[in-house]
Formats: C-alpha cells, sequence, structure tokens
C-alpha cells in the first residue's frame, strides 16, 4: 500500500471550486491518481504537464516520494523535498486564505492527522492530514508542519470524509409542535454519529411563502446549528407565484434542491400536471427534483377504508401505505422526470419494489437518485404490530417501513452496487406524546424516525460489514455522492488538500448496542434499541475542531455555517443538457393537406383550442357526393388493380380546388 | 347444457351441417373428429357420426377447424363529433366474418353526463338492426357518481354487461382520477365486473400536446411525439396498482409498446390478475408512419395509445402473446374516413383516433405468431377466442368446439396467402394500415350461428341476424383467484390496552382530508414535567438515565403510563 502515498498539494489542486465550477480540479484527480501502475503512467503525464520541470524518475513516486510545505503566516511555500532534487518551490499565495473566509477566526485548531488510511470514494492511502483553519492544507507522508499542532495517531484506522445526512427534518412542525431535535441536538447527534454536515428540509405551510420559510428556517438554523449545514426547499402547492420565489431561491440564496409531494391529499399533494410544470421550471433553473414518492390519492381511500375497518392503531399505516403505492408514485415520477428530462431524487425509498423501479430506470439510462434511509437500511415494518403502541408509533414514518424483513437486506445490495445512491436519515423526531396525538386514528401520528446519529454505522454494519460494499463505496454513499449530487463536491465529501476539515476517523472494529440512554437526540425512544452495531466513528472534526473524541462531544451552538449550493450540478446535468440538445424535435415537412374534409360541429376536444377546424373554405355548401375510386387518393404507391372499380366510399366534402394531388403517395 | 343468453335466440332456418374430416383445434388439444351442427349449436362429434338425411356436408380435407374468433374490442358505427365511424355494425362485423371473426364485442361509449343505461339501449338498438354476427357489449365509464354506481349495478345484474372501460387519458373528458378509479374499481371487484383500462398519463399528454403545438408541430408525428411509450407504460403500472389494491381483475385494452407489455408481464409473474390485449395494429405495425410525408397515410395511423415508433416492437409483443403473458387479441376497429381524419389536418390533437384491423386480426397473428414458430395452433385458438369467451364468461359456449357450444367455426386454411388491400378488404375506409402486407393463413370456410357465411371468399352475411350475447358477472377465469384472496386479505387491528400515556398539546389541524375527530379526547392539561420521571420506556429495565428535558405534555388523569412500557 506505500506505493499509494504521494504529496497531494500541487498547485493545481488548490480550492479551484471556489473560483469556477468544481468540475475540473475533482476529475483531474481522479485521472491523475491511483495506485495501480498504470494509473502512475496516466499520473506521470499529469505531471510533467503540470510541472515540466519535474522530469525525474517516476520510481520515486512509487518509493514514496513526497512534497513538503513550510507554512508560515497562512502562506504556503512549497520547498523542495528532502528527497526531491531541485524542484522549484512553489508559493501559494493569499488566495486560499482569502477563500477561507468561511472560517471562524481564531477558533479553528491545527490539527495533523497520523498514520490514518485516507479513503475517498475512489481510493485508500495511506497519509497524514494537515488541517488549519478549518481547511485541509496537505494531505501527504512526513508533512511538515509548524510547531504547536495537535497530533492525533490514527494508528492505522481509516480517515474518511465526514457524512452528509441529506435528509434530515430538524424543524418541521407537526400541528405547531416542532421534534424534540431541534438544530442543536440534531446536529449534536449527527456528529455523534460521525456526520458533520446535514442537508435539512424547509417545509413551508400550503401557502406560505418560501423565501420567508427559507429565512426562518436559515435564523434558526444558524443560531442552533452545530455542523454546517444546507436547505432543501420543500414545495408545498404549485402557483405562478412561486416561480418568481424559487428564481430568487437558486441564483441568490444557494439552494439547488427542491423537493415535491406526491402524497399527502389535500395538504401537500401535486397531480401530475403540476409536477410537469413544476420539474420543467426547475430544470431550467438547473435544480434537483426531489420526490416523495407515494401515490397520495390511494392513500386517502385506503386510510378511510382501513378507520372503517376499525384499524385505528399504528398498523393501520403500513396497511393503508402498502408498498406498491410508492413503487407506482416512483414510476410516475421518473416518467415525468425522462419526459421532462429532468434529474429526480427520490427521497426515503423504503421498500423492496420501489428500489427496483429505481434501479431497472437507471439501467435504461434516466437521471434518477435514489436515497433510501438508516431506518429503512436497518430495520423493518415488523414493529408496527406491536403491543405496545408507543413503540409501533416510533416506526411511523412515511413511506413507512416494509414489513418485509428481506427489505433492509435487498437495499443495502443495491446501495452496494450503486443503484441506489446516498442515505439519509429522515431524521425526524417527534416524542411519544407527540406521537400521541394520534393515539386514536393511525392517521394523526406525527411521521418521523430517528436515524441521523445511526446513519454510518448501520450503513457499515449493515453493508460493509456483511461484504457487500467497501470501505470507498462506504465513504461515497455516506458522503461523497451527496455532496456531487448537491453541488457541494470537492469541498464536502473528499479528504484533498483544499476541501474542508470534515474529517472522521473510523474505527471498524467499533461496537455499539444502541440505546436510547446513550443517544444525543431528545427522543425518549429509539426505533433502533438493543440492536448492536459494527463500526463507528473514534474522532470527528468539523470544520477543522475536534468535536468528538474519547467518546465525548464538545459543541458548540451557532458554530454551524449555512453552504450555499450552485445549481447545475454536474454528475446530474451533465447528461441533461447533452440530452436537451439531442432531443429537440422537429415536424415534418409535408405540403398542405388539401384533400376532402369532413364538416363537423366546432366542439373542441380535450383543452386544446381548435382554431384551425374550419380552416376548409367549403364549410356548408352541400357536399357533392362523388366516389373514392374517382380520386387518385392512395396510401401506398401505385395499386396493381388501380382499374378495378371500387366500393362506394362515404360522403364527404370536396375542397374547392377539386381532387387533391399531395396526398397521394406517388 | 343451457344458456341463459338461449332465449334471445330468433328463430331462425338453420342449417344441418356435418364438417367432415377436419382436424379440431380447441386451446387445449387437437383433434381429428367430425362435426355435426343443428340450430346453431354442435349436437355431435366424434368419427362416423350418425346424422339425418339431407344434410350438407363439408369435407375439410385435414384443415383445422377452430373455434370462430372473437374480437373482443371494436367500437363499430362510433359517434364522434357529430359523425359516425365508416364502419356500422353491418360493414364491421361483415368485415369481421371475412377474417374468421364471429362474434365481436363493441365498445358503448356514453357521453359525460349522460345515463350509461341509455347508452347501452341505443347501441343495442342499433347493433340488433344491423349486426352480422353475435356480439356484446362493453360500456365505458366516462364519469363516476352514485347514480352511475346504481347503473352499473343494473347493467351487471339486469342487461349481461360484465366489463366495463374507464380511461386514464383525456384529460378534461373521460379522464378520471386516482381516487374515481379507486372507487370504480372498488365497486367493480364487489360486484363481479372485469374493470378495462385505457392507460395513458393524460395529464401528461395535455402537457406534452401543448408543447409540442407551441414547437410548431401540427402533423400527425405530433400525436406520437406528444404520447409517449412511457406516458403509457406509466398509466398500466398505476392502474396495475390500483386494480391490486381493490382486488379487482384488470384488462388493460391496447397493449401498443413494449413496455407497457413489459408492466404487464411483471404484474403478473408477482401474482396480480391482469390481462393484456394488444391490437392488430400493434401486432402488425409500428409507428414509423407518423412520419410519412405523406399526410392522409400518416393520420391514417392514428390511434390512441399511438404505435410506438420502435420497430421491434411489434415482434416483442407476439413473443409475449405467445408466451401467455399477454391474453387476447382485440382489433379495436375504429375506422374514419381520410375526410374525417382531416379534421385534424392543422392540429394533430383534432385528427379522430381509430385504425383498421377487426378482418385482418387472425390473419396478423397467425403469420406474425404462428409462422414464425413462436405459438402453436392451440396458443393461437386461446389468444383469437377462447381466452375472450373466459374472460367475457361466455366460455365454453363461445371459444370451444365441443357439444352444446355455439357452431361458430372456421375453417382456417394456413397455407392461403393474402396480401392486404384496401381495395379488396370488406371495411368502408379507404386506406388500410396493413396496406401491402402478405399475409399467410386464412379462414376458408366461416361457419356463424350455424350458417355458411363465408365460402370460396364469397360472404353471405346478412344484416341484423346476430344476436346479443348477455355476459355474467364473476368469470371464473378472472375471479376464482380474486374470491380466494378476498377471503385472505381480511385485515385484522391490534388488540393493545388503551394508550395512557402522555399526549402532546398541539393545533387542531385538518391533514390529509382526513377529518381529525378524536384527536382532543385528553382531557386535562398540566404544566411541564420531564420526561425522565415519569415511568415511561421502550425498552427493559431503566436505570435511571439522565434525559435531556422533555418537551411540554399533557398528563392525563391516571398519571404514569403503564401499557406503553415494554416488559
Amino acid at each position: 500500500m506505500s506505493d499509494c502515498r504521494r504529496q497531494w498539494n500541487r498547485e493545481d489542486e488548490l480550492p479551484v471550486y471556489l473560483a469556477k465550477p468544481i468540475s475540473t480540479g475533482p476529475s483531474q484527480r481522479h485521472k491523475s491518481y491511483g495506485y495501480t501502475s498504470i494509473d502512475f503512467q496516466q499520473y506521470a503525464v499529469g505531471r510533467n504537464e503540470n510541472r515540466s520541470s519535474r522530469s525525474s524518475s517516476r520510481e520515486r513516486i512509487v518509493d514514496g516520494d513526497f512534497e513538503a510545505y513550510e507554512i508560515s503566516g497562512g502562506t504556503f511555500i512549497s520547498s523542495p523535498g528532502e528527497r526531491d532534487d531541485g524542484r522549484p518551490g512553489v508559493e501559494i499565495t493569499d488566495q486560499t486564505e482569502k477563500e477561507c473566509d468561511c472560517q471562524n477566526n481564531g477558533k479553528s485548531e491545527r490539527l495533523l492527522i497520523k498514520g490514518g488510511r485516507v479513503v475517498n470514494d475512489d481510493q485508500s492511502q495511506y497519509a497524514d492530514v494537515y488541517v488549519e483553519d478549518g481547511i485541509i492544507k496537505q494531505v501527504g507522508e512526513n508533512l511538515i508542519v509548524p510547531g504547536g499542532v495537535k497530533v492525533i495517531e490514527a494508528n492505522g484506522c481509516m480517515v474518511i470524509p465526514g457524512g452528509i445526512d441529506v435528509n434530515t427534518c430538524l424543524h418541521k412542525p407537526y400541528l405547531g409542535t416542532p421534534p424534540v431535535d431541534d438544530f442543536y441536538q440534531g446536529t449534536k447527534a449527527a456528529l455523534a454519529g460521525g456526520t458533520t454536515m446535514i442537508i435539512d428540509h424547509v417545509t413551508p405551510q400550503p401557502g406560505e411563502s418560501l423565501l420567508e420559510a427559507f429565512e426562518k428556517w436559515q435564523e434558526v438554523a444558524d443560531k442552533k446549528s452545530c455542523c454546517d449545514y444546507s436547505l432543501h426547499l420543500d414545495i408545498p402547492h404549485w402557483h405562478e407565484g412561486v416561480k418568481e420565489e424559487l428564481e430568487q431561491l437558486v441564483q441568490e440564496k444557494g439552494i439547488n434542491s427542491f423537493q415535491v409531494y406526491m402524497a399527502y391529499k389535500g395538504l401537500f399533494q401535486m397531480p401530475d400536471s403540476q409536477l410537469y410544470e413544476a420539474f420543467s421550471f426547475l430544470k431550467e433553473l438547473g435544480a434537483v427534483v426531489l420526490v416523495h414518492a407515494e401515490n397520495g390519492d390511494l392513500i386517502a381511500q385506503e386510510q378511510s377504508k382501513i378507520l372503517g375497518m376499525g384499524i385505528t392503531g399504528p398498523e393501520g399505516h403500513p396497511l393503508s401505505h402498502p408498498e406498491e403505492l410508492e413503487a407506482e408514485a416512483v414510476f410516475r415520477a421518473i416518467t415525468l422526470g425522462n419526459r421532462v428530462n429532468c434529474p429526480v431524487y427520490i427521497t426515503k425509498v423504503m421498500s423492496k419494489s420501489a428500489a427496483d423501479t429505481v434501479a431497472t430506470a437507471r439501467k435504461k439510462g434516466s437521471v434518477v437518485f435514489g436515497e433510501p434511509i438508516t431506518a429503512s437500511l436497518a430495520t423493518d415494518g415488523s414493529h408496527y404490530w406491536s403491543k405496545n403502541w408507543a413503540k409501533a408509533a416510533a416506526y411511523v414514518t412515511s413511506p413507512p417501513l416494509s414489513p418485509d424483513p428481506t427489505t433492509p437486506d435487498h437495499l443495502n445490495s443495491l446501495l452496494s452496487c450503486g443503484d441506489l445512491q446516498v442515505v439519509g436519515s429522515g431524521h425526524c423526531a417527534y416524542s411519544t406524546s407527540q406521537k400521541a396525538i394520534g393515539k386514536d386514528n393511525f392517521t394523526l401520528i406525527p411521521e418521523g424516525t430517528n436515524g441521523v446519529e445511526e446513519r454510518m454505522g448501520f450503513v457499515w454494519d449493515k453493508a460493509v460489514a456483511s461484504g457487500k460494499m467497501d470501505e470507498n463505496q462506504f465513504v461515497a454513499v455516506t458522503s461523497s455522492n451527496a455532496a456531487k449530487i448537491f453541488n457541494l463536491y470537492p469541498r464536502k465529501g473528499r479528504i484533498a488538500v483544499g476541501s474542508d476539515a470534515d474529517i472522521v476517523i473510523w474505527d471498524p472494529d467499533k461496537i455499539k448496542t444502541i440505546t436510547a440512554k446513550e443517544q444525543q437526540s431528545a427522543l425518549e425512544y429509539n426505533i433502533f434499541e438493543g440492536m448492536e452495531c459494527h463500526g463507528g466513528p473514534v474522532y470527528v472534526v468539523c470544520q477543522g475542531r475536534t468535536v468528538f473524541e474519547e467518546g465525548k462531544l464538545q459543541v458548540q451552538q451557532g458554530t454551524g455555517r449555512f453552504i450555499s449550493r450552485k445549481p447545475f450540478p454536474d454528475v446530474a446535468y451533465q447528461r441533461i443538457k447533452c440530452r436537451t440538445k439531442m432531443m429537440s424535435k422537429q415536424g415534418v415537412s409535408r405540403g398542405i393537406y388539401d384533400g376532402p374534409v369532413y364538416d363537423v360541429p366546432a366542439t373542441p376536444k380535450y383543452i386544446t383550442p381548435s382554431p384551425s377546424a374550419k380552416t376548409s373554405p367549403t364549410t356548408h355548401q352541400p357536399p357533392p357526393i362523388r366516389n373514392l375510386h374517382q380520386s387518385n387518393f392512395s396510401l401506398s404507391g401505385a395499386q396493381i388493380d388501380d382499374n378495378v372499380p371500387r366500393r362506394s366510399g362515404h360522403r364527404i366534402v370536396a375542397p374547392p380546388g377539386g381532387r387533391s394531388n399531395i396526398t397521394s403517395l406517388g | 347444457m343451457s344458456y341463459q343468453g338461449k332465449k334471445n335466440i330468433p328463430k331462425i332456418t338453420s342449417e344441418r351441417l356435418l364438417i367432415k374430416g377436419g382436424r379440431i383445434v380447441n386451446d387445449d388439444q387437437s383433434f381429428f373428429a367430425d362435426i355435426y351442427m343443428e340450430d346453431g349449436v354442435i349436437k355431435q362429434i366424434g368419427d362416423n357420426l350418425i346424422v339425418p338425411g339431407g344434410v350438407k356436408t363439408i369435407e375439410a380435407d385435414g384443415k383445422m377447424v377452430i373455434p370462430g374468433g372473437i374480437d373482443i374490442h371494436t367500437h363499430l358505427q362510433m359517434p364522434f363529433r357529430g359523425m359516425n365511424t365508416v364502419d356500422d355494425f353491418s360493414q364491421g362485423t361483415k368485415a369481421a366474418l371475412a377474417g374468421g371473426t364471429t362474434m365481436i364485442v363493441d365498445h358503448v361509449i356514453p357521453e359525460p353526463g349522460s345515463s350509461l343505461l341509455e347508452a347501452f339501449e341505443r347501441w343495442r338498438e342499433w347493433a340488433d338492426e344491423k349486426v352480422c354476427c353475435d356480439y356484446s357489449l362493453h360500456v365505458d365509464i366516462t364519469h363516476w357518481s352514485d347514480g352511475i354506481k346504481q347503473e352499473v349495478l343494473s347493467l351487471i345484474k339486469e342487461k349481461g354487461v360484465n366489463s366495463f372501460q374507464v380511461y386514464m387519458a383525456y384529460k378534461d373528458l373521460y379522464q378520471m382520477s386516482n381516487s374515481e378509479l379507486y372507487e370504480i374499481f372498488t365497486f367493480l371487484g364487489e360486484h363481479g365486473g372485469i374493470a378495462q383500462v385505457h392507460a395513458e398519463n393524460g395529464e401528461i399528454i395535455a402537457e406534452e400536446q401543448n408543447r409540442m403545438l407551441e414547437m410548431g408541430i401540427t402533423g400527425p408525428e405530433g400525436h406520437v411525439l406528444s404520447r409517449p411509450e412511457e406516458l403509457e407504460a406509466e398509466a398500466v403500472f398505476r392502474a396495475v396498482t390500483i386494480a391490486s389494491q381493490t382486488n379487482c381483475p384488470l384488462y388493460v385494452t391496447r397493449v401498443m409498446s413494449k413496455s407497457a407489455a413489459d408492466i404487464i408481464s411483471q404484474a403478473r409473474k408477482k401474482g396480480n390478475v391482469v390481462f393484456g390485449e394488444p391490437i392488430t395494429a400493434s401486432l402488425g405495425t409500428d409507428g414509423t408512419h407518423y412520419w410519412s410525408k405523406n399526410w392522409a397515410k400518416a393520420a391514417s395511423f392514428v390511434t390512441s395509445p399511438p404505435l410506438s415508433p420502435d420497430p421491434t416492437t411489434p415482434d416483442y409483443l407476439s413473443t409475449l402473446l405467445a408466451s401467455g403473458d399477454l391474453s387476447v387479441v382485440g382489433s379495436a376497429h375504429c375506422t374514419f374516413s381520410v375526410a374525417q381524419k382531416a379534421i385534424g389536418k392543422d392540429d394533430f390533437t383534432q385528427i379522430p383516433e381509430g385504425v383498421n384491423g377487426a378482418e385482418e386480426r387472425m390473419s396478423i397473428i397467425w403469420d406474425k405468431a404462428v409462422v414464425t414458430g413462436k405459438m402453436d395452433e392451440n396458443m393461437f385458438v386461446a389468444v383469437t377466442s377462447t381466452n375472450a369467451a373466459k374472460i367475457l364468461n361466455l366460455y365454453p359456449r363461445k371459444g370451444r368446439i365441443a357439444v352444446g357450444s355455439d357452431s361458430d367455426l372456421v375453417i382456417w386454411d394456413t397455407d392461403a396467402v393474402r396480401t392486404i388491400t384496401a381495395k379488396t378488404h370488406h371495411s368502408a375506409a379507404e386506406y388500410n394500415v396493413f396496406e401491402g402486407m402478405e399475409l399467410r393463413g386464412a379462414p376458408m370456410l366461416v361457419v356463424c350461428q350455424g350458417k355458411v357465411v363465408l365460402e370460396d371468399g364469397k360472404l353471405n352475411a346478412t344484416a341484423g341476424t346476430g344476436r346479443f350475447i348477455p355476459c355474467s358477472p364473476y368469470p371464473d377465469f378472472a375471479y376464482k383467484r380474486v374470491k380466494a384472496r378476498k377471503q385472505l386479505a381480511v385485515l385484522k387491528a391490534v388488540p393493545r390496552g388503551m394508550y395512557d400515556g402522555p399526549v402532546s398539546e398541539f393545533s387542531p389541524m385538518s391533514r390529509g382530508g382526513t377529518p381529525s375527530a378524536s384527536t382532543r379526547t385528553s382531557p386535562s392539561k398540566t404544566p411541564a414535567r420531564n420526561l425522565h420521571q415519569s415511568g415511561f420506556t421502550l425498552s427493559g429495565p431503566e436505570e435511571a438515565p439522565i434525559r435531556p428535558a422533555g418537551r411540554r405534555i399533557v398528563v392525563p388523569p391516571g398519571g404514569r403510563s403503564n401499557i406503553t412500557s415494554l416488559s
């Protein structure tokens, strides 16, 4: 493994994402790094281009070549390494520092993580990581760092990019009461689980302004959040006025993802035609469309049916939200996405059939992403039938957990093979007394499960420890893919020079028994209660500060920053852009049909206006009867039996020009 | 055997017929035997039959004798915007007979808002006057209300209709919302009807149509561009979902694309009771013609869902038909003259939809599926006749050659080759979407109601001789499984003690359309308390953990909760 050790800090790897669209930096890196010999040649080429002076033997790199940097006053000077002959020093200017405006002055530590195995989504390598000002400054071996740096010995443990939880609801009120985990409790729990960034859902009430709701959320989160965050906006209903707000949100507020609902009839649900318009508009803006995919019409029907049967307990929830309704809506959402040519992101993939639908669509080339959540990967819906009402109600979320106990395994398999891309938590914590609002009617139980703290652990336990997934894919599904889809990459989701210092040291052998007693969440229950989870964070660095160490959390409210996101994420939109170019449709240029036109009363069909239905000049004249065999009208070439008399045709209106010519094939 | 429909049989001077030396092909087996018919019913089958003298004898010479075809989907004499399709019941059934089809099932399409019963009676009147072969009727449900429910019920119970079509397309005209579909399917499932569905997503079609027209595409190619295959597949998927939720047998009319057919075969694999009906056009031709430079030719292919522009579609559909994933072939015969089609010459959304196919149906299947080796002759009988009879609950009166069955049968000439052309077909349409196709396999002789109607290429059909055949509800073919599942699928609530723990305070608001009647039953509201003081726990023994402060809760008068703790 030592082969792959090398320095990371070349000037072309400085945080380009801040200056340019992020595509150039990471893609170069993808190409030029790797630890097979073939990749080394590519690497060499890259190096030659970038540094013509450095054409010395390549074996050195293989031997563990490195570069060292002296750091003084925030300026980077790359100096020749001990074993590097005559390489010109490269000065990295203040640019870097200016770009680090995101740091919290003076608070951030200088950290050196030594002896760890840096695991990104594409490769793993042994390297040290040096962090300053909340940014990763150096990655490599034998780094030269200033004195007084806090050194963390990773002892060969995995060093991974901090997790990104793309689906939390930490401020989503239910009937006026907010969830018990607010941005403080929620992000604390996230950090304890190795997640260093969350993306929360802003859920405006129907009729409420999106912008106002966004600002409300931002205000609350700025005050309370302990880690970086970003926001998705849910669009409760579609009308013309929303468009302007959306435009503003995308262009000024840094939001690039919006959720629409196919469920919650009478509240958030949109009919297909509105979805079509919403998709079309969001696509123009370059946003990712998040879809809550369930057929709300049928759910409403099933709910009243099941209530009518006298089933009022939590088991009514999965009974009225059968798996099929989820799969159906996923299929419909993908169809809409294909039609509009818009990327679709399915939040909360809870069932096998929904996941299969996503996988099939991806095989056909649709740009669609699927997000299973902690709960759907780690537990199943059999608990809805628990005799304990509170326990059963704790599992209520929409779409519901599948009662099929093989579901988690199936979803983990699809996650491992890349058919599902991102794991969220769907963390939306309502206390038992809040859940008890629905004690006599399951449709009133507030929906949501915990999972933000357990997310990374269970992906490791269920997928990596079971051999379905490797550590790189683990990083991809817990962090990198999310960063790519929501255009945060490589600032987030990667350990590389210039990325944010959100780093987790992961211990694959750690064993933890999940219990509500020891969790960070304010909930009095945990749906994973009693489950044993292999793998967990031993050390968490967030924004360059140590926040979790030796099982202890040291967090500060309000330190989290809002991370704005640009539209048109490459991973979703590169294909979309090409397809838009390809897909321009053209009409067939034909002569004008001048044959007979049947006379119809002008009743419009469908909603399309029929302005052209009456353009035939001869409308009211009594049509002369003629035999069709006298016309030279024919549909397919000259006929052998053209002279055979034809049966008499129907009454038709002859145009003034008499016989038609262009309608014959000849 | 007796049939309730028999009283409808007008006394006809039926011939006595003996078909000798034929190979009888049913859907399950083939065997050599003679058939003796009298009074429009098959009386004897076997070798060396003893028959009265003076019987007309037909030598089959070892050719196949098959049950007459049943065309389960036609639109004859269909009124549309003040005009009618050019093939009326006489012209259309003649075309059907000429192709070896001895029974048709036509769709009654009531205007939205009008009575289903009245429309049904009107169709009966039109048909009885002109029809040349036996017929039955589907009724389309174009709008839904409680009044319609009663009409549907009386159609099922008194009028002999067991299949009803609903539309997922034609926005603002026939289209039903998901909730209405749910109610209709539930209702039909309870009363033994078959839910037929025109599966296309009408909402998206309307949007796409506007987009196409805005882009300046007004020709027939706009029709297929605005109704892409996916929308069909999506709607089929949705229909399957709703049907499976409501436990109602589903029949998808006009399966036109590969993806829609795939959805059906997947659903069948999962055990759903769903039948798919490809039509003559989707098996015989494809949608590339929409781009023809000849407007009239392009327009003649306009039907909904459209023919798929993918030229491999017909082959694929006939494969699924042969494997049994698709069940039955209709023709969807609905012919408009070119002048009628030309109503939409400047706007493709105005083109009346429909293609021909009643006459070509049997030959196309023979040519595309049997000659190519995909299907055997028994399966051919199943998809052209027997399955339809089973779905309509007419089996074994129709769809089988057996003693007691109606004497509707066809001597099928496997070697005949004919070229389809509008000049020689029996439809009144001046075009034929299969123009120029050479088809192997054709009827040599057709017997309908015990009378020879096609012999030596000559058609001797008499308008008005056809009878209405009432279909009874709960066809076994569809309902045996449905009934069994109904008995199994009884949902039960979990018996729990009353939840007597704290209930959070909340502002009442109706959610999801469900009334929140029972939300405020907790009687009192008390100041906040810490949850860790409550005996509430979810798992195992408690060790006095230090819990974060809870939220404001309402404590019930009974104090601590017990039944909510696990133990």
